[in-house]
Formats: structure tokens, sequence, C-alpha cells
């Protein structure tokens, strides 16, 4: 039992998805996640609460929002058209936006609260030795919380993988463009193929399964190192 | 080169205010001595910048400025380096990771190198082994080869020795005596225990609830009638003597305390050192002829400089010996029956005198 061509084309475009919405998320998570966890103050309460929002929204809220938003007559609908020459609806990059937002909280929960672990008193040990804010991070803060970005971008990814609402909102149903597998694999069970449908739904279980264990084993490991 | 210049009103918490305005000694080891909450660790904290004082405060390390209106240096630009009570190893690095983590960062390029450093506290046989692993002691001496190592102008030590034994406590006491005279390394030494103390200060700073209640040289500090030290219990004058010959037969060594010989049970000492005693006040008798049939071996001729009532029932003598002082203290009771006058010649009876410092080994 092969896969076909469609189905091939669908797991290398959920993985394509993943990777770069993850590798995106660590890159605008990181920061954000770090101030939140220096905060102080009462507002930035605000921004968790927006970070959190996709967590406890329908995703097809999110994506029926972002549809409006990505139209071809929106002004960043024809600021993105006048820039790449494509619409931006029912495109991968759309995707990719959507995925982005939708997984945020995924990666930049668990990011806080490692860094809200760090000690403080080690960041200014750190800085009575010379290391500015941003060597703190990096020579002090990541290294502890090191394990944390590996489950960050592990949420992150498998969540992207398992998305469905807002791809089917934004992205539509088109093969080698948007067609992931939970799309795949919706089309399989709207048109009677059990078969196919459980070939998909059955990977995506054991993938999603291997990658938890891994992650959940990996925790009761290691003393000093910071988890989340 | 002028010292350290602080100007300093810092809130910390909602009881405690620091307020506080002196001029420390940039050389040689200052004690910050006060009971808890008394704003040490504040005090240090606003030196290294880690906390921020009040906007209108001023901090001058010689003849720059690390804070002043509309400045404020940040800790990683000052040349402190800081040794806490617990030693803050970064437990992600090995100790030798720890160590180049400060060597990569120093302050400044001339300094102390890593052979150095690792040779003076000995932790050659630590150098691969990671913080959990090491005992209070072993990383209480890592962690001040990583301060040595970031090449500071300044270092300040919070109650470093508050979570070792004894032995341990000494064995670093003795290292950093000695890198303080060797590095020419200022240090500001947190404390609220005066045995510390009395071993290692030149000066001393004494806080109490956010305030400086004095300041001087410890030798004279210990001796005054007017502070706090001699209101406790174990109040106690410390004497500089020179070690003098050693009496093999009943195992005693004499020390020169201003021309005056006086004797400690003990090992030998090599002759010729230079040597700190703690006198406590309660172990100090006095007497107006000298006695010739007392068990007492130390019975010293002094002149009554001043003297305090504490309470209903107790003295406290300043008894001058050269340029020394010692402490007694005795009942109202005694004072009275002696008629003691400041400026009378008397005979001070030491029951107990402790060398402050443990023997350390001719190599050492």
């Amino acid at each position: 039992m092969s896969l076909s061509t469609a189905e091939l084309d669908a797991i290398y475009l959920t993985l394509a998805l993943a990777a770069i919405t993850t590798v995106l998320l660590l890159i605008l998570g990181t920061p954000l996640a770090w101030w939140l966890a220096r905060q102080r103050a009462q507002w930035p309460a605000l921004i968790e609460a927006i970070v959190a929002m996709p967590l406890i929204l329908p995703p097809t809220v999110l994506g029926f929002y972002l549809l409006l938003l990505f139209a071809p007559d929106t002004a960043l609908g024809r600021a993105w058209e006048g820039l790449t020459g494509s619409q931006l609806a029912f495109s991968f990059s759309a995707l990719v936006i959507g995925s982005v937002i939708y997984s945020l909280p995924f990666v930049v929960q668990p990011l806080q609260a490692a860094f809200q672990r760090v000690p403080a008193r080690l960041l200014d040990t750190a800085a009575t030795l010379g290391a500015s804010p941003l060597d703190q991070f990096r020579s002090v803060a990541a290294p502890l919380c090191r394990r944390s970005f590996v489950t960050a971008a592990s949420l992150g990814f498998a969540h992207t993988v398992g998305e469905f609402g807002v791809v089917l909102m934004i992205g539509g149903n088109i093969p080698g463009e948007t067609q992931v597998l939970s799309i795949a694999l919706y089309d399989y069970v709207e048109s009677l193929r059990f078969a196919e449908a459980h070939r998909l739904a059955a990977g995506l279980v054991v993938f999603s399964l291997v990658l938890l264990f891994a992650l959940y084993r990996r925790d009761r490991r290691d003393s000093w190192r910071i988890r989340a | 080169m002028s010292g350290l210049s602080l100007q300093l009103d810092c809130a910390a918490g909602e009881q405690f205010r620091l307020q506080l305005a002196c001029e420390l000694p940039a050389t040689g080891i200052t004690a910050i001595y006060g009971p808890s909450g008394s704003g040490k660790s504040t005090l240090l904290d606003c030196i290294a910048g880690l906390r921020r004082a009040a906007a209108d405060s001023e901090i001058r390390f010689r003849g720059e400025y690390w804070q002043r209106p509309r400045l404020f240096v940040p800790p990683w630009q000052r040349r402190t380096a800081y040794v806490f009570q617990d030693a803050r190893l970064f437990p992600h690095l090995n100790v030798e990771q720890n160590l180049h983590y400060a060597l990569r960062r120093r302050h400044r390029d001339r300094g102390v190198s890593l052979a150095q450093v690792v040779s003076w506290l000995q932790l050659d046989d630590l150098l691969a082994q990671h913080p959990a692993s090491l005992s209070a002691g072993q990383a209480q001496r890592v962690a001040i080869a990583r301060a040595l190592l970031s090449a500071p102008e300044l270092m300040l030590l919070d109650e470093p020795l508050a979570n070792l034994d004894h032995a341990a406590s000494q064995q670093i006491i003795g290292q950093l005596q000695q890198l303080n005279t060797d590095l020419e390394l200022p240090m500001l030494y947190v404390s609220h225990d005066i045995e510390e103390v009395s071993q290692l200060a030149d000066q001393l700073v004494l806080l109490e609830q956010g305030r400086l209640a004095a300041q001087g040289s410890l030798l004279d500090l210990c001796s005054r009638l007017d502070t706090r030290l001699s209101r406790e219990d174990q109040a106690a004058a410390i004497v500089v003597g020179t070690t003098a010959h050693h009496d093999a037969r009943f195992s005693l060594t004499e020390l020169d305390v201003e021309g005056q010989p006086l004797l400690l049970a003990g090992p030998r000492l090599a002759p010729g050192q230079l040597r700190r005693l703690r006198i406590p006040a309660r172990d100090v008798s006095v007497c107006r002829q000298r006695p010739t049939d007392s068990s007492i071996l130390n019975i010293l001729p002094v002149t009554l400089s001043d003297m305090l009532e504490e309470g209903p029932s107790r003295v406290l003598l300043r008894l001058a010996l050269g340029s020394q002082f010692l402490l007694a203290r005795i009942t109202r009771k005694s004072a009275a029956h002696l008629q003691l006058q400041v400026g009378d010649r008397l005979y001070a009876q030491i029951k107990s005198a402790a060398l402050l410092m443990e023997p350390v080994p001719e190599d050492g």
C-alpha cells in the first residue's frame, strides 16, 4: 500500500508549513516570551491574553477574520499583491501567517514559563561579571532553557501539523499549494474513501504520540535544566 | 587616588530605607558590619548597580561616577566583582567554564591569569566538575576565583562564609587576606560575624537601620565605648602584637604588644610576625597593684582612658596599652570599690586572649 502523489504532496506541504512556521515562531516568540517574562507591570497581561486566544477560540473564528484580512480588496491584500504579484488569500503564504498566529501560544507559553524560572540572581551575577542584557540572555538564560526551546519548537511543529480549521478557512483545498494532511484526510472522509482516510489518520496519531512521548520522557531526566 | 565616595538614598522594601553618605578607602579590606536588616546587602547592591538608588544619589569610584543625577552606569560596565553568600555558579557550565565565563568578559586587560587563580585557590582537581557536585566551601572558592578573573577594581563580598564550616571559612579568610595584599585589590566585605570581621578587616563601617553608625579603623572602632560593638555581649578589643620567642617547656608563645610580653598557649609561631589578637572585655579585670601570686599569666600596666556605665550593674572600661586599647567589663560595685577615675594607672589581668588567625603553615 504505497502513498499516492497527492498524499506525498500533502505530506511534503504539511512538513514544510510546520517547519517554516516553527522557525518563524522561534524567531518571533523568543523575544516576546522573554519580554513577557521580565515585565512586572499589569498591562502586559493583555498581550498574554491575546497570545493565548488561539487556545480557546474555535480555529474557524481566527480563520474567518484572517480571510477577511487577506482578501484582495483589503490594504494588506493589495500590498501583498503589489509586492509579490500574487493573491494572499488561498496561498501557502497565507497558511504560514495563519499558522504562526494559531500556534503562537504553544511556543510562547513554554518559553515564557521557562524564562520566568531563570533565577534573577544568576543574571545579576552575569551582569557583575560584565555581561550585557543580551549577553546574559544568550549565555545564561538560553542555555538553562535549552530543553524548553525543544519543547516549544516541538509543540509548535506538532500543533501546526494538526491544524485544520484555520487552514480550511484561509487556504482552501488546492493540491500542492494549500492541501495539507488534515484537509486531505477530510477530503477522503467526504468522499467515503475510508481506507485512505485511515492511513493518514493513523499516521498523524503515531506521529503525535511518538513526538510527545519523546518530549515527556526527556523531561524525566536531567536535573539542573529548567523545564517547561 | 581617591576611594569610593557614596551618597545614597535607596528604598528597599516597604519599611526599609538606606540613607548614608561616606567615603570608603579603595585599599585594604573594609568590613561592613551590622545586624541583619541594617542595609549591608542593599549597600553592596547599590555599589554594584544591581539596585538603583534614588535619582539624587551619587556613587563615585576613583574619580569616576557610577551614579549621579541623570547618569546610571549599568552593572556590567562597573568594574566590580561580586561574591555572594550562595556561590551562584552557573549550573550549565562546569568549573572551568565558569572561570572562562569571567575571563572572556573581564573588566580590563591586565589581570590575573587562570593558572594563577587556580593555583591560589587550589582548584586543579575541581576544574572538570559541575557546580552541583561541589561542597559549599569548594563552590565558594570557585566563586571567588571567578570574581578575580573578571579583573575587577573593587571586590564586593556579601557574607561569603555564611554557609561554610569553620575549617573552610578559615581557609578562605587566609586566602582573601593574601589576595588582598598580593593583588592590591580593595574589598568591601559584608558580615554580621564580628569574629570574621576582626580577622579580615582593616577598616570598619557600622550600619544600623540603614544609617551609618560609625566608621573607622577596626582597631579603633573595636575599642571605642560609644558604638554598638562595645554593647554586645562578646565585645572584644583587637590588639596587634609581634611574635617573639616560644617556650617549648610550657608550650607558650610570647608576643610583644607595645613593648609588653603577652603569653599565649598553643603551637609554635615563627618569630617576627605581626598578629592580631582578640581580647574579650569580659575576660579582662583590673587591679590597682600588680598581683604577685595570680594564676593569670598576662598582667599588663595600662591607663584608664574612659569608662561607661552599662545599666545598673556593669561598667565598661577602655584601657590604654601604649597606643593600643583593651576593653574590660567589670561590675559597678568593683568600679566604686576601686574608686576608678579616668587617668588612673592600673594593671589589666587578661584571662584569655586568642589569635585571630590560626597559624598558617610556613610555605602558605
